[in-house]
Order: C-alpha cells, then sequence, then structure tokens
C-alpha cells in the first residue's frame, strides 16, 4: 500500500515545473499570437450565446455599428470600436487559458499517435499492430526501449519503467505482475526487461487520450458553481436591460413636462454604452478564462482532475483523510531495535524477525532485514526447505513464514497475541508494558512470535515530516478537520497524531474502517477527501467526494479516484483545495469588483445621458468630466480595458492564503468591493484626460 | 385541484364571517360599551374638537368674517379651491362653495390634501396668496401652519405659535386685551402627549370655546 | 428630542416584541400553541385537511393561488354589488368594473392601493366583508409564505413545507386576532371611531356652520390595517384622518403595530433555524437601513417646503404642507418612512407634498424591494432572498460552495432567488414606461415638471411593491391606471412568493452541511454589510436612472418651480 517511488520532496505549494505541465510563463509569445487568432474565431455568435453577458454586449456593438454608419460621428464610431473591443478582450482572455492546455496537449498527442504494439495472439505469436488499435482486453509485450502502447496490468514478469513522460519523475519505478504495483500507463517506456500487459482501457479512452481531453479542455463542462454563477449574471445582465431600455420613454416625458426644448431624445450609442457598462462584463469575460486556468493550475502542480466539479469539490472539502505513511510521516518506519521478552535472546529475536521478514519488501521489512544484519551481522539466508510465506493482509495484520516445523509470525501486537493465544501458547508478562512503551512513544511495535512462544518486539520508528504540523494548523483555520489513516494501533497512533498535530485519527485501519469513516462524514453532511493508491482504497476513492488516486497506484484507484496525482505525493491533497477555493474566490472577488464598479460609472453616465434636459443634474458629474460625450467614451474604454488588466489575475487567481474565512472575507471586500468602487472613479477621469490631452475632444 | 376549490370557497366564507363580521361586530359591541364617547365621534354641543371647522364663516358685526375668533389650518376644498381656481384651472377642485378658507373642509365631510410638490409653481402661488389674505387680516406674519393645508385637509389643531400671530387680529375685533388672549391660548395649549409624542398644540373648537366664555 | 424620545420608546417596545411576539410565532407555527384548538379543529374537519397533512411546495403554491383567485372573484363581486347589499346607511352604490378590480387586487395583494375615496365609495358592508377580512387575510398568505421558506432552511431532506391551510388559520387565529383586538380597543379608547350608525350632522352655535362628520367602524379596521402591514382602507386620506389616527399616542401605536410582525419575523426566523444570532443578523440588516431612511427623511422634512420659502415664509417647524398638527413635522416622516419600508403604505401626512429629499426618501425605501423591515412575511422572505445573493457572492469569496444556515447554495437557489429579485425592478421600471408613453398614463399626475414623473414612478412602484404608500396627486381612478396597477400589484406579490416557495422546496429537500471555520459566517457584522450591500445595490443600481428624473433633479433644481 505504499508507494514505490519517493515523491519529490518539493515545498507543499510550490508549482513542480515538470511533465505535461511544461514550464511556460504566463505571456508565452507562441500561446500569445494563438490567442489572437483564436479570438478572432471566437466572435461566432454561437459561441458567444453561451455567454449572455458577452452576447450583450456583441449585440450592443452590431448596433453602434449601425448607428455609426447611419449618423457617422467620431463620438459613434469611437464607441463602436471599444465595445467591439471589449468582445476581443473577453474572447482574448478565453483563448490564453485555452492556448496552455492546448499546447500541453498537443505534446501528448504526438506521443501517443507514434507508438506501436506488440500483439500477442492466443497462440502466443507477436503480431505489430498500431497502438491505436487496441482494444480492452488485448495482451501486448512489451521489452526494454519498447514505450507501452495502452494502459494495462502487468500478468507476467517485471521491469522498471520511465514514467517521466506522464509524472515528468525522471527515476524510473518498478511494475510487476500481481499486487499493487502492477499497473503501467500507456505512453510511459520500459528500460528493461520484459512484461506482459494486459490492456484495461477501452480504445480512446486510456488515460493519455484522458488527459489530452483533460489539458485541452475540449469537452470542458460548465462546474456548478460556474452555473449558479452564470445564473446570477444573467439576472443582473437581464435585470439592467429595461433599467436601459425605459430611459428612452422616461427621457421623453421628462422633457415633456419639464418645459425645456428638445424631444429629450437619448442616444442609442450612449444607451448602448450605459447598458455594457452596467452589466458585469468584467466577470462575464474573465468567467471561462477563470476555469480553465484553475484546472491548469492543477496541471501544472501534476495533477489531473477528471472535472472541473471535482476541482470545485476540493475547495469545500471539510475533511480530509491523509495516509499517515507518505503525507505526515517521512515515509517509512525503520527498525530501530529488538526488544526480547520471555528471557529470549536478543539474536535469536533479530533472527526470526528476520526470517519472518525476508519475503516482505516493503520498507520496513527491508529495515529490519537491514537492522538484524547491522546488529548481528545475519546474513540474509537462502531457504531450501520447503516453505511457505505468509503474506500481510488487512485482516490478520501480520505476516511470517511457515518453515522446518517453525510458524513465525510479526505483526500487530493484539493480531499476534491472539494468533499465539490460538496456538495455545501464553503471553509474557512483559509484553504488555513494552508493547505499550513503544507506542506511547509514537513508534510502531510489531510482535514476533514463532509458533506459541512469543519471542519480541521490534520497534518500529516513525519520522513525522517537517512543516507539516504547520500545514495543518493552517487547515484547522481554513475550517478543514485533518483525519490520520494509519493501520497502526490507537496508541501509536495517538502518538503521532500529536505530534503531528492532525485532529483526529482512524488507527487499526481497514478498508471497511476507512469506508465507514467517509460515510459518517458525509452522512453528517460533510464533504471529504482522500487519497489512496491500492485496489482496496477503490472503495473509499470512489465515495469520497475528492479522491485523489496516486500515479503508481492500480488502476482501479485511478478509476475509482477523480483525481490522478502524477507525482503520487499524497501531501498535495493539500494544494488540490487550496487550488480548489482560490478558484471560487477569484470568481466571487471578480464578480464583487464588476458590480461595484457601476457606481463610478452611474456617475460618469447619468449627468451625460440627460444633459439636454436637465442640465442641474451635472451636479452628480462629481469627476468632473469634460463632456458628456467623453463621459460616455471613458467609461467604456474604462470597461473595456480593465478586462485585459486582469487578464493575468484571473489566470493566476486571487492570491490565496491559508486563514479564516473571514479573514479572507473581509480582505476581499476591501480589495475588490471597495476597491471596485474607488478605481473607477480615478481611472475614468485619468481616460477622460487623456482624452482631452489627445485632443479627442 | 378540486379540493383546493372546495376548500378555498369554505375558508372564504367562514374567513369572512368571522375575521370581517364577527371582528367588526363584536368591536363596535365593545367599544360602544366602554367607549361611547369617543366610538361615536367624541362628539360635544358644538361638533367634534377632532374635526377641524369653519371658523372664518363666523360672524364679526363690524369686523371681517371670522376675524373675531382664531382659525385653523386652510382648506383643499371651499373658497380656499376657489382661489386656486381662479389662478390655475387645471387645478381647480370643484368645491361647495360655502367652505371658507382657514378650516378644514367640514361640510363635505371628505379629506384630501392639495397633494402639490415642493417645486410646485400652485403651491408657491397658494402660498403667496394665502400670506396676502392673512395681512390682510392683519396677520403680518402667518406661521407655515396658516398658509399651508394639513394632510387630512381636517386638522383640527393649530400650534400655540399659530394662536399667538392671530391675537392681535381677535383682540381688535372683539375688544378682549391681547394679554388676556395670550393666558388664554396659555391655558389651551396642551403639552405633547407623554411630554414628547408630537408637539404642543391648541384645539380649534376648545379656544374657541373658551374665547366665546370670555366674551 | 420629540423624535429621539419617540423613536427610543418604539425601539423598547419593538424590542420586546421582537423577543417574544417572534418567539410567540415560532411557537404558533411549529404547533406548540393550542389555546384555541377548540375553534381550529372544526374549521380543519370542516374544509378536510389537518397539520399532519403537509404540503409539497407545489400544493402549497397551489392551495395559495387558488385561494387567493377564489377570494379575488368573490371580492370583486361583493364590490360590484354592494348596493344591494346590507349595511350601507349612505348608500353607495356599486363600485365602478376598473376600480373593483383595482381594490380587490390591492387588497388580496396586501397592497391597499386605494383608488378610491374609503368614506366616499365604500359601504360598511364592502369594508368590513371585504376589506377588512382581506387586512387578516393578505397579512397571513404573506406571513405563511415566510414560514414556509423559514421551514426550508430548518429541515433536512424533507419533501413538504407544511400546510397552507393550517398556517394561514393559525396565523389569523393566534396571531393577528388578539393583537388586532386589544390594539383596535386602545384606538377607539384614544378616539378611533368605531360604529355603524353612519354620519353625523352637528350645527355649531358658535360659528353657525353645520358640518357632516363621516363615522364608521374605523378604529378595528385600522388595527389589522396596521398589523397586517395593509396600509389603506376607510377614509381617503388613511392615516391623517383625526378620527382615525386622532392623537400622537395612536400615531405611534400604528407605527408600532406595523412594525411589530415584519421585525419580530427575525426573532420567529432565528427561532425555527435554531440560531437566534441569524435572526438577529437579518434584523440589524433591516434596522440600519431603515435607521437611515428615517435619518435623512426626518431631516428632509425639518426644512421648510421649497414653495412656502419662496412665498417668504419661514419655518421653524419644517415642511408643514399636508402634515397634521398634531404629529409634527419628524414624527409625520418616521410615521411615513415606517409605512413605506414595511409595505404597508399608509400616510399620516401627505407625501406628495414632502420635500425633494423626503419624498425620495419614502420612493426609495420602497424600491428597495420591501425588506427593511417590509411586510408582514414578505419582507422576511425577500430578505431571505436577498441573503441567498449575498450569501452566494460572499461564499464565492471565501471559495467555498456558499451555504446559507447549512443549506447549499446552488445553481437552482440561485436562479429561483435572481428571479424573484429580478421581478419587481423590471415590472416596475416596464410598466412606468408605458404609463409615461401613453396619453392615459400622462393624463395622472396633478403636478408638473419632475414631480409629475415622480408621481407615476411612485404610483407604480408602490403598487409592485404592494405598499399602497402614494404621491396622491395622481389621478388613479381611470381605467388606464387601475388596470396598469392591477397587473402591477398582482406580478409584485405572486410572481415573487411562487419563486419563495419553490425555493423552500428546494431548500427543505437539501441536506444540512455542518458549519465550521471555514464555513462562511452568516451571523455577524460582516454578512450584514453584504447584505446592506445587495439590497441597496440591487434597488440602487436599477432605480438610480429613474430617482435621478424625479426627486433628484427636483432637489437640483434651485429656485426653479413648475
Amino acid at each position: 500500500m505504499t508507494a514505490t517511488v519517493t515523491p519529490p520532496a518539493a515545498a507543499p505549494g510550490a508549482p513542480t515545473p515538470h511533465g505535461v505541465a511544461e514550464a511556460r510563463s504566463l505571456f508565452d509569445r507562441e500561446i500569445l499570437v494563438h490567442s489572437l487568432r483564436d479570438s478572432i474565431v471566437k466572435l461566432n455568435p454561437r459561441v458567444q450565446i453561451k455567454n449572455p453577458v458577452m452576447f450583450v454586449v456583441l449585440v450592443g456593438t452590431v448596433i453602434t455599428f449601425i448607428e455609426a454608419i447611419a449618423k457617422p460621428s467620431f463620438f459613434a464610431w469611437a464607441i463602436t470600436v471599444w465595445l467591439f473591443l471589449t468582445v476581443m478582450f473577453a474572447n482574448f482572455a478565453e483563448a490564453m487559458a485555452e492556448g496552455r492546455g492546448k499546447a500541453q496537449a498537443d505534446t501528448l498527442r504526438r506521443m501517443r499517435s507514434e507508438t506501436e504494439a506488440r500483439r500477442l495472439r492466443t497462440d502466443g505469436t507477436e503480431e505489430r499492430i498500431a497502438a491505436s488499435e487496441l482494444s480492452k482486453g488485448d495482451t501486448v509485450v512489451c521489452e526494454a526501449g519498447d514505450i507501452i502502447p495502452s494502459d494495462g496490468d502487468i500478468i507476467e514478469g517485471i521491469a522498471s519503467v520511465d514514467e517521466s513522460a506522464i509524472t515528468g519523475e525522471s527515476a524510473p519505478v518498478i511494475r510487476e505482475s500481481g499486487g499493487d504495483r502492477s499497473a503501467v500507463t500507456g505512453g510511459t517506456k520500459v528500460l528493461s526487461d520484459r512484461i506482459v500487459v494486459r490492456i484495461t482501457a477501452e480504445r480512446g479512452q486510456t488515460f493519455l487520450d484522458r488527459m489530452i481531453g483533460l489539458v485541452e479542455g475540449a469537452n470542458r463542462q460548465k462546474t456548478p458553481n460556474e452555473i449558479a454563477l452564470t445564473i446570477l449574471l444573467a439576472v443582473l445582465t437581464i435585470v439592467f436591460i429595461p433599467v436601459v431600455v425605459t430611459l428612452d420613454p422616461f427621457a421623453h416625458y421628462s422633457a415633456l413636462v419639464s418645459g425645456a426644448t428638445g424631444s429629450g431624445t437619448v442616444s442609442v450609442v450612449i444607451l448602448v454604452s450605459l447598458l455594457v457598462c452596467l452589466i458585469p462584463t468584467t466577470i462575464g469575460a474573465l468567467l471561462s478564462a477563470i476555469g480553465i486556468a484553475g484546472m491548469d493550475r492543477l496541471v501544472q502542480r501534476n495533477v489531473l482532475a477528471m472535472s472541473g466539479r471535482a476541482v470545485e469539490a476540493a475547495g469545500d472539502v471539510q475533511t480530509l483523510l491523509l495516509d499517515k505513511t507518505g503525507t505526515i510521516t517521512l515515509g517509512n518506519r525503520m527498525a530501530s531495535a529488538f526488544v526480547p521478552v520471555g528471557g529470549t535472546d536478543e539474536r535469536d529475536l533479530a533472527s526470526s524477525a528476520q526470517l519472518a521478514s525476508l519475503a516482505d519488501d516493503t520498507p520496513e521489512g527491508r529495515s529490519i532485514v537491514v537492522l538484524a544484519k547491522e546488529k548481528f551481522d545475519i546474513r540474509e539466508r537462502a531457504l531450501d526447505t520447503p516453505h511457505q510465506f505468509v503474506p500481510f493482509t488487512a485482516q490478520t495484520r501480520m505476516s511470517g513464514l511457515d518453515v522446518d516445523g517453525q510458524k513465525i509470525r510479526k505483526g500487530a501486537a493484539d493480531s499476534v497475541k491472539r494468533w499465539v493465544t490460538e496456538h495455545g501458547g501464553s503471553i509474557p508478562a512483559d509484553l504488555d508494558p513494552i508493547v505499550e512503551r513503544i507506542s506511547k512513544s509514537g513508534s510502531t511495535p510489531l510482535v514476533v512470535a514463532d509458533g506459541p512462544t512469543v519471542l519480541g518486539v521490534i520497534e518500529l520508528k516513525d519520522v513525522v515530516k517537517q512543516g507539516i504540523r504547520e500545514k495543518f494548523d493552517q487547515m484547522r483555520q481554513m475550517g478543514i478537520r485533518t483525519v490520520m489513516i494509519t493501520g497502526d494501533n490507537p496508541l501509536t497512533a495517538a502518538a503521532i497524531a500529536q505530534e503531528a498535530g492532525v485532529d483526529d485519527f482512524l488507527a487499526e485501519a481497514t478498508p471497511e474502517a476507512k469506508m465507514d469513516l467517509i460515510k459518517t462524514e458525509q452522512e453528517g453532511g460533510k464533504l471529504v477527501a482522500m487519497t489512496g493508491d491500492g485496489t482496496n482504497d477503490a472503495p473509499a476513492l470512489a465515495q469520497a467526494d475528492v479522491g485523489v488516486a496516486m500515479n503508481t497506484g492500480t488502476t482501479a484507484a485511478k478509476e475509482a479516484g477523480n483525481m490522478v496525482d502524477l507525482d503520487s505525493n499524497p501531501t498535495k491533497l493539500i494544494d488540490v483545495v487550496e487550488i480548489g477555493k482560490q478558484l471560487l474566490i477569484t470568481r466571487g472577488a471578480l464578480t464583487t469588483f464588476s458590480i461595484a464598479n457601476d457606481v463610478a460609472k452611474y456617475f460618469a453616465i447619468i449627468p451625460a445621458l440627460f444633459a439636454a434636459t436637465y442640465p442641474q443634474l451635472s451636479t452628480l458629474n462629481i469627476m468632473k468630466l469634460h463632456s458628456p460625450t467623453s463621459a460616455v467614451l471613458s467609461a467604456v474604454i474604462f470597461n473595456a480595458l480593465v478586462i485585459v488588466a486582469l487578464i493575468p489575475l484571473a489566470l493566476r487567481g486571487v492570491r490565496f492564503r491559508a486563514v479564516g474565512a473571514a479573514a479572507i472575507l473581509r480582505r476581499n471586500v476591501w480589495i475588490y468591493g471597495i476597491g471596485g468602487i474607488i478605481a473607477p472613479f480615478i481611472f475614468i477621469k485619468l481616460i477622460d484626460l487623456i482624452l482631452v490631452a489627445l485632443h479627442a475632444y | 385541484m378540486v379540493a383546493h376549490i372546495r376548500r378555498s370557497l369554505i375558508s372564504v366564507v367562514v374567513i369572512t364571517a368571522v375575521f370581517g363580521f364577527v371582528y367588526m361586530f363584536i368591536g363596535v359591541g365593545i367599544s360602544q360599551l366602554l367607549f361611547h364617547h369617543q366610538a361615536n365621534g367624541s362628539i360635544t354641543a358644538n361638533g367634534s374638537p377632532l374635526i377641524g371647522q369653519d371658523w372664518a364663516a363666523t360672524k364679526c358685526p363690524g369686523h371681517p368674517d371670522g376675524s373675531c375668533v382664531f382659525h385653523g389650518r386652510p382648506d383643499n376644498t371651499g373658497p380656499y379651491a376657489a382661489v386656486v381656481c381662479a389662478s390655475n384651472a387645471k387645478n381647480c377642485t370643484p368645491s361647495s362653495g360655502g367652505d371658507n378658507p382657514l378650516v378644514a373642509n367640514g361640510v363635505s365631510g371628505s379629506s384630501g390634501a392639495t397633494n402639490l410638490g415642493p417645486r410646485s409653481q400652485t403651491l408657491l402661488t397658494n402660498t403667496e396668496q394665502l400670506v396676502a389674505y392673512w395681512k390682510g387680516l392683519g396677520v403680518d406674519n402667518p406661521t407655515p401652519d396658516l398658509v399651508t393645508t394639513s394632510g387630512s385637509g381636517l386638522d383640527p389643531d393649530i400650534t400655540p405659535q399659530d394662536a399667538m400671530v392671530q391675537i392681535a387680529m381677535v383682540s381688535d375685533a372683539t375688544g378682549i386685551p391681547a394679554s388676556q388672549l395670550q393666558a388664554l391660548i396659555n391655558k389651551e395649549t396642551h403639552s405633547a402627549q407623554w411630554g414628547f409624542l408630537g408637539a404642543p398644540y391648541v384645539n380649534l373648537l376648545e379656544l374657541n370655546t373658551a374665547l366665546a366664555n370670555l366674551g | 428630542m420629540g423624535l429621539f424620545l419617540t423613536i427610543l420608546v418604539l425601539v423598547v417596545a419593538l424590542g420586546i416584541t421582537w423577543r417574544y411576539l417572534g418567539s410567540y410565532m415560532a411557537n404558533v407555527f411549529e404547533g406548540r400553541v393550542r389555546y384555541l384548538a377548540w375553534a381550529e379543529r372544526p374549521f380543519y374537519r370542516l374544509i378536510g385537511t389537518s397539520p399532519e397533512q403537509e404540503q409539497s411546495w407545489k400544493r402549497y403554491a397551489g392551495s395559495l393561488i387558488i385561494f387567493s383567485a377564489i377570494f379575488l372573484g368573490v371580492g370583486y363581486l361583493l364590490l360590484r354589488i354592494q348596493g344591494s347589499l346590507p349595511l350601507n346607511p349612505q348608500h353607495m352604490g356599486a363600485v365602478k368594473p376598473a376600480l373593483a378590480l383595482n381594490t380587490q387586487t390591492s387588497f388580496v395583494t396586501n397592497t391597499n392601493w386605494q383608488n378610491y375615496g374609503g368614506e366616499t365609495t365604500m359601504s360598511y358592508f364592502s369594508q368590513i366583508g371585504v376589506l377588512t377580512v382581506q387586512q387578516f387575510v393578505s397579512a397571513a398568505v404573506g406571513i405563511a409564505v415566510a414560514i414556509a421558506l423559514v421551514r426550508g432552511f430548518s429541515r433536512r431532506n424533507s419533501p413538504t413545507i407544511g400546510n397552507f391551510w393550517v398556517d394561514i388559520t393559525r396565523c389569523m387565529l393566534y396571531i393577528l386576532l388578539p393583537i388586532a383586538f386589544v390594539a383596535g380597543l386602545i384606538l377607539v379608547g384614544e378616539g378611533a371611531v368605531m360604529t355603524l350608525a353612519g354620519t353625523a350632522t352637528i350645527h355649531d352655535a358658535l360659528n353657525g356652520v353645520t358640518q357632516t362628520i363621516p363615522r364608521g367602524p374605523a378604529g378595528f379596521m385600522g388595527a389589522i390595517m396596521q398589523l397586517g402591514t395593509n396600509g389603506g382602507g376607510f377614509f381617503n386620506v388613511d392615516l391623517a384622518h383625526p378620527l382615525q389616527n386622532p392623537t400622537a399616542i395612536t400615531n405611534v401605536l400604528y407605527i408600532w403595530l406595523t412594525l411589530s410582525i415584519p421585525f419580530a419575523l427575525t426573532y420567529t426566523f432565528g427561532k425555527m433555524v435554531g440560531s437566534i444570532r441569524h435572526g438577529a443578523a437579518l434584523l440589524s440588516a433591516m434596522v440600519i437601513i431603515f435607521g437611515v431612511w428615517v435619518g435623512f427623511t426626518s431631516y428632509a422634512e425639518h426644512t421648510n417646503n421649497p414653495a412656502v420659502a419662496a412665498a417668504g415664509v419661514h419655518s421653524t417647524v419644517g415642511n408643514t404642507e399636508g402634515k397634521e398638527v398634531r404629529f409634527g413635522d419628524t414624527s409625520s416622516a418616521l410615521f411615513n418612512v415606517s409605512m413605506t419600508q414595511t409595505s404597508d403604505g399608509a400616510i399620516d401626512s401627505a407625501s406628495d407634498s414632502y420635500t425633494p429629499v423626503g419624498g425620495m426618501g419614502l420612493l426609495t425605501g420602497m424600491m428597495l424591494g420591501e425588506v427593511t423591515p417590509g411586510g408582514t412575511g414578505s419582507g422576511l422572505y425577500t430578505i431571505l432572498v436577498y441573503a441567498i445573493i449575498a450569501v452566494f457572492i460572499g461564499g464565492l469569496m471565501i471559495g467555498r460552495t456558499p451555504e446559507y444556515l447549512g443549506k447549499k447554495i446552488q445553481a437552482k437557489e440561485v436562479k429561483l432567488a435572481g428571479l424573484a429579485a429580478l421581478v419587481m425592478p423590471l415590472v416596475v421600471l416596464i410598466l412606468t414606461a408605458v404609463a409615461v408613453s401613453l396619453h392615459a398614463g400622462r393624463a395622472g399626475p396633478l403636478n408638473s415638471g419632475p414631480h409629475a414623473f415622480s408621481e407615476i414612478l411612485y404610483a407604480l412602484t408602490s403598487q409592485g411593491n404592494n405598499n399602497g404608500s402614494a404621491f396622491a396627486g395622481l389621478t388613479g381612478n381611470t381605467a388606464f391606471y387601475n388596470t396598469i396597477g392591477a397587473v402591477d400589484m398582482l406580478l409584485g406579490r405572486f410572481a415573487i412568493m411562487i419563486p419563495a416557495l419553490a425555493l423552500a422546496g428546494a431548500l427543505a429537500g437539501k441536506q444540512i452541511v455542518p458549519a465550521g471555520l471555514g464555513t462562511f459566517r452568516t451571523d455577524n457584522g460582516m454578512f450584514i454589510g453584504l447584505v446592506i450591500g445587495v439590497i441597496i445595490i440591487i434597488g440602487g443600481l436599477t432605480f438610480f436612472p429613474a430617482v435621478s428624473l424625479g426627486p433628484i433633479v427636483e432637489q437640483l433644481s434651485h429656485g426653479k418651480f413648475w
């Protein structure tokens, strides 16, 4: 159940620029050029209608364009051009966000198309076919130097595999048949040995295919919150249409009753300008870019989300289930001492312990072998006599070896004790105190027994990762409860939980217990996130709201989860949560900003609108803008430029700090709410000054 | 659907009976029992102190009509309306004609305000004419109440200040010394209810009744 | 000083009401108050329902619509035939069709817009059997919808939101009837008329004038019309009439009656959802906006009327045009602000003659959607709609799928809340545009200049918000205004109620997410600020251009008269 490849010890939160996510600057030249081209393609009304806010702007542009042709004036043309630019800027923002994904997808696609497969016929002979011809259930042979043609499970052999094409991690990993390390991914390269792989992916449904689709955003579905926000934006657009349209009859009537000269007709160009300024164009223009960029940020951290929904759910997570090993503690426990009980010689204990661990190639198992060797110079023995290894299972929670009539077992204290009792043995009095002492110190006691005789205890030391405690403190402030999942006994678990600062732990965790925990949390209305890699994690991964499967994990695990971490770094879960939150915050902040902007725009446009009928309203021109038309034009220019100015923010996301909800809200209300009210006053005035300076007026 | 309609129809009958008629009939019954005077309009020998009257119509031998009593606030209908009609036919409300400018529309019994806006030229003109009217009666500085119509058009009260500015007029017509009238107003002034609700006021029916008792 | 003490008395009285009436109402709707069960049960049996028979939101809405429609029809008929009905000592004739339609719509929708002069149009039978009944019923219907929405929050995975028939019955029986009865007696004791004896004719020997005094059952009608935030009825000038609002004490009592249920419902809400703090947060948002509006409107009315000032009359008692001496300037403003912010719409002074800023205070008070505190029930359900929008935007800003009281606010809720918030501005603006464009609409205003526009805008805003307050200069009793007003009132009422009930249904069916440190707090100052922001922004941004053509330009036109 442990990751074979030690994950790169990247500081959590730092982007790891490798793998699918090639390092590209935000404004990569190539992407910029493509984006410009795409912005024009996106002018297609069928594309625009999907975004009601920008569609209204497009229709407005057409109206002012017709007006400008019918009654040409500098003002009408200037407004038409800037409205058109507003649409273009929105398209450009979206194209920019998509551009990065497309570039990555191209690289991956090249890899897929060039692969050839050696399919095994039923008679055992090979045939060479294109990788794309493979279907589920085929078996293929891969030898050193071959690219694995599709996803599958190794059914025969062991090989070292270079997965850097997918994960970016250059160190090769070992893949072998059976167990949790049998899954291989199409597109990765066999470095040594020969393996036979049974293909588990349908044609066109391979991991690589899905990855291409994901980074490209080809069938990007709007996420639930995005849909809700789109509805709100549509409401804010719909409500402003009558606000603006009714101004014409209002103005006519006002001219009639005020006794002013003129009919009070308001220019259509100004009305359209007002409408565009009032509807939430800023967020409307950037909404999809924010969503795409959020997914992209995940990809950059080597996490593939199967849906945007999962990313959003990550932001909502209230309970985080974290495997102790590899996430909270530094990967593996190391045997540090042999403590004999009941008068057993320490050397005999070490010897038996080593024997029991020979077939155990977990790091713990190997560390026992190594410790015995170091301490007592006991060599690894080749077993000549008939023997049988007893593998570890989550139910027995023991492993060992039956050889020469000996039945050596090592495992969790209570399991071994039960086993000893079942075999008619008795428990030495000094065992429990020793087990307890080791447990309390946060180490793991492994009890070693030979049939009915308890030999002693192996102390496995666990080392908590540096900085993890601070991370959990932040989680707590964000309102996320962390639960450590461990197979350790409650005492050991408590000690480590204490040291690492997690809120809770699930000790002696079986997959069933893990599943139950998730269900309990969910019944209480909480959203749960977890990581997993083994086949027995699959049900829990599927049950969890956010299930991050390790790329090193089994196919079953990867299919059950809704995200795959290519780095197989369980700590990444924390990053995923932050990215999910950042995505929502960016949307919320820009929505607030967009609405807050309206105040200043009203003060710019309303006095201009009714200048003929009610010159008194110039009192509302608190920005002292030069003239009615310069005021309107300045507001429209501001409205367009603010989109461009905010593209980097949309793509990078609003800065997220792991603090409490209240602090985040206060900060964002100040910056985007109050700032959103003030900023346009300043910039509209500036644009007006510039227009005057340029002798446009 | 049918059940809904049946339910609704029965409810309409029961609710109308209970919350319309039973509520109101019991209300009338108990009110008549406990507050007979108030429930019937607080009517006294010379009218109800709650409803403004046409004081300007009072005959004052040797002096202009109404100058021998204290007046209330202008009415929206009646001669005041006639004043309005003269200046602005559009806003003219037909009136009973028997009403006097400076009291509520006691005759028709219907209530109403001018509903003229704060920047109404008509309101400005009317106010100017009312100022002129008062000056003609010897009230040189009419208070705002005396030149503006009340919300109901039936306002039975004036402020003590409103009464004070009329002292010279009344004193001149009745021969009662100003100081005595001043004392009378002070005596008839009600302080604000509970000391702070609303403002001090003088009820015209009470004031003029007291005035009549003096003379 | 008087204003401050008046406010202090009101604050104390309303504080007590908030706590105890609020709690009592929660007990009533949760079926814990049973002392009138002997009256309730037979009624349920008669109509074939029971408190245990809960309804889905659709059935609840269906009951509400059919019930209201039938009441609308029956009331219309009764008004049309009032001439042949008893209790008509003044021999009033039938109410004309358009006026009857407008009037009955007005009362069914809790608007109480009066295109009629009460004492000159309505028989006692109509006042009692049509208008007063609706003052109970429409208030109860509004409260029922609010309670249904509150249940949406308090229940978990529930397919039902209560029983409409039981809710309105309990509301009228346990809440409206007892309070109205006691208040009615106090009002009569203070001088409000309460008789079926018809007009009185008196002759005053002092001035030789014969006077007709209109009378009727005004005291008890006044009590329920204010308690139910109905606000209209007996007299043409409504509560400026000395026979319905005789003293400063009755004036304050009316204010208390009007504000009591809308404010107290926030406590009911808090109690039913298990967090008084949440109720207090909504209360705070209401009180803050209410306070600001009382402040600037009273201040504006404490200045002289521009026309009076231009005529050379100096005033130390504020704008007296259209105000009664016994109330004074600021208390009148307090009264009218209270009535425009509660969807009550009663007046004790002529709103039309308020100063430009004062009039704007009344007009914009309604434009904010009648949520501060709004009408009985409608105030709560509408502010909950705004709160949902605030929660949505605020929730996004902290990076969580927004939740309010543990209920996730997702696409469906945003859609329904958006719809409910959209209706009023849309209807009001479009109908105003229609009115100012047509000859029939342009014929309405008494005044000219920007005030003419204000009068039309005010009328349609008032009806669209089911308020019923009026810039009464507008001649509303025409086929055009009676019809357009009826449309305005129906949409303003039911096009918000239905989404609100749908929202109740959607929320009731949801799981409750437990709150944590990462949850967007919806019971603190920041949330109050956000709710206020949403209310002001939705109202402000949609109506600013229109208001700028009315009161704003009027205020800015120094020395100009039309």
